[in-house]
């Protein structure tokens, strides 16, 4: 268990070099900053010292190594727009994204499994093909086009909720969070539906996919021939036997809902580190743009060891220490 | 799935002259058939298809031709009717374009970034994926690793790192959505090809001393085929998802092609004003394209999958 656990560490930081250095270089070949940093009227010379200052005058992989050196004391470079250290300005706004992420991935769970149970449970009848038919949409539904929607009907049209924002936080545990406050839950209602609508579809068709083979299987026949009554059948014998698909998906979704909350931020100005990204990308912020990945990645490291933890608490079958054995 | 059906009327290329129960093109449209959800999907797919590729044609103007666009008729509601005549059945936008004419053309680029991207991606992934599980060993190794990192990550993410570093243009895109797409190719075909390998025919095949490229595209690669094609009718909306997404954040198509995501991304300015159907038209037609090919998807997964024959 520990050897799998530091062959996996180093494995993520191979993955994680790896990534920063193709951003590195990949970030560094757009556009040069200092035309957007200094004064066009500046002659050559400010030019030259302004670019100097910057460390933009060295050669490429010299700026990476220093790069990593600094990486490596926890200084991921300053923000050529904010000009404050870039992880700082991540970490400031990384509270905002993961609450609309959390609390959207919450809603999806809550509402997505159930419902794929049930339309697992009666493929046929009318409530299964319409939750199916509801799920089909959800899935088609592009996320930043319901964003608007949701604007259009609810802030435009009706005026009964904020369209953009945090609204009023309070400190939990030194951290902003908006959930607390009426006024802040206004603001999270939508954004925070409009994020979960795609996980929740992928749940309920994960789910009822699940289900419809599980009910097939000898051991839940056997289980109804012994005489359980359905609520044991499906809440014991169905829901163990596909949860684990239904876990590793919600693992590794939390980490993607991360990501696609890059574009509900966008549309609901909600001030988190998807906006921060678009905007440095758009102002040419290397340093940020750099920091954000690598705080990303990151975070995604540690979902998917989190995910293959709990993969093999919840099934005995897995041993973690034989994945390198063969696939 | 197991009622006796009247062997529905099928317009399919049935060009064999067997009896019509063998014709598996036959037994498989009629599974697709059942479901009437499915068949609405392909009627909705076929006329926006149709759509896209007549744009010219059914578009009432040419909305890039700037002769043919009248700046006093911005903003005009939907089925107002401009001073001079003209009437604008989904309105106009800023330009005073008429948004039908908008949404026919950038169909047109919505689904050809999509087709392509997807086809490509098939290509690739299809090599990678044969290639894995035919050598095995390092092969193997290096292009199931490098795909297991990254579908790891989330396609938008890495679709808008790659954009960001390339900037706009529709190869661009193109190149970011093939990308994002390969690996589920390259896997799909890498599990169904070690599955098919332990089969007799491929045994046989090997027996009869077939050269190796014959028994892998001869033999290996058409059994491998049902779940691509799954795969492949799914990911063409994905593809045509992303690139609306990216685009309306500004990454994607310059404003010279414009898609639907780039409408929608046009539109969003004023809808705070009330002018909502600059965004929502295009949208509507975005998800309407979506839906159709997932609703097609969808029953493909359920004919072509066995573990679900009862």
């Amino acid at each position: 268990m520990l050897a799998y656990a530091i062959r996996r560490l180093g494995q993520s930081l191979l993955v994680l070099l790896a990534m920063s250095f193709l951003v590195f270089i990949g970030v560094y070949a757009i556009g040069n900053p200092v035309e957007l940093l200094i004064n066009p009227q500046a002659d050559a010379v400010e030019r030259a010292r302004a670019t100097a200052a910057l460390g933009l005058d060295k050669p490429i992989l010299e700026q990476y190594a220093t790069f990593l050196a600094r990486a490596a004391h926890g200084d991921l470079g300053r923000s050529f727009v904010y000009n404050v250290p870039a992880i700082q300005l991540i970490l400031d706004k990384l509270p905002a994204t993961l609450e609309l992420a959390v609390v959207a991935m919450a809603a999806a769970i809550a509402i997505g499994i159930p419902l794929g149970l049930i339309a697992g449970l009666r493929p046929h009848s009318f409530i299964g093909r319409a939750i199916m038919a509801g799920s089909i949409l959800g899935f088609s539904l592009p996320t930043f086009w319901v964003g608007l929607v949701l604007i259009m009907v609810f802030s435009v049209h009706l005026g009964w909720l904020p369209s953009n924002g945090r609204g009023e936080t309070v400190l939990l545990l030194g951290v902003p969070v908006s959930f607390l406050t009426a006024d802040g839950l206004a603001h999270l209602a939508m954004p925070a539906l409009n994020l979960a609508l795609y996980k929740l579809s992928l749940l309920i068709r994960l789910t009822r996919a699940g289900t419809r083979e599980a009910v097939l299987q000898d051991y839940v026949k056997f289980a109804r021939a012994k005489g359980l009554g359905p609520g044991r059948v499906v809440g014991v014998h169905v829901l163990k036997n596909i949860l684990i698909p239904i876990v590793t998906v919600i693992g590794l979704e939390l980490g993607s809902v991360i990501a696609f909350a890059i574009i509900t931020e966008t549309i609901f100005a909600w001030p988190g580190s998807g906006k921060l990204l678009i905007d440095s990308i758009n102002q040419l912020d290397r340093p940020v743009i750099v920091a954000y990945l690598v705080v990303i990645v990151t975070i995604f490291i540690v979902i998917n060891f989190a995910v293959d933890l709990m993969y093999s608490l919840l099934d005995p079958r897995v041993r973690l220490g034989g994945a390198e054995a063969g696939d | 799935m197991n009622t006796i059906h009247e062997a529905a009327p099928a317009p399919v290329d049935a060009q064999s002259a067997e009896p019509p129960v063998e014709s598996p093109w036959r037994r498989l449209w009629g599974e697709f058939a059942e479901s009437r959800l499915a068949l609405l999907g392909l009627g909705l797919l076929v006329v926006i298809v149709l759509v896209a590729l007549a744009a010219p044609l059914v578009s009432p103007q040419n909305p890039y031709d700037l002769a043919q666009l009248d700046v006093m008729d911005s903003k005009l509601p939907p089925g107002e009717v401009s001073p001079e005549g003209k009437r604008y059945w989904l309105g106009t936008d800023d330009q005073g374009r008429d948004m039908l004419s908008g949404i026919f053309y950038g169909l047109r680029i919505s689904l050809g970034v999509g087709v392509a991207s997807t086809v490509l991606a098939l290509a690739t992934g299809l090599v990678l994926g044969l290639a894995a599980a035919y050598f095995g060993g390092w092969v193997d190794a290096v292009i199931m690793r490098i795909a297991d990192i990254q579908l790891s990550f989330p396609a938008i993410l890495i679709a808008l790192v790659l954009l960001a570093v390339l900037g706009q243009g529709v190869d661009k895109v193109v190149i970011a959505l093939v990308t994002v797409q390969w690996a589920y190719y390259a896997r799909t075909v890498r599990s169904s090809a070690l599955v098919e390998r332990q089969k007799e025919y491929i045994e046989a095949a090997q027996v009869l001393a077939l050269p190796r490229r014959r028994i892998v595209f001869r033999h290996l690669l058409p059994n491998c085929l049902p779940p691509l094609i799954v795969v492949a009718t799914i990911q063409v909306a994905h593809a045509i998802n992303l690139e609306a997404a990216l685009s309306f954040l500004g990454l994607g198509l310059p404003i010279t092609e414009p898609s639907l995501g780039l409408l929608i991304s046009n539109g969003f300015q004023y809808l705070l004003s009330g002018k909502y159907w600059i965004s929502f038209y295009p949208g509507v037609a975005l998800l309407t394209t979506i839906v159709a090919i997932n609703l097609v998807a969808d029953q493909l997964r359920d004919i072509l999958n066995p573990r679900l024959k009862r």
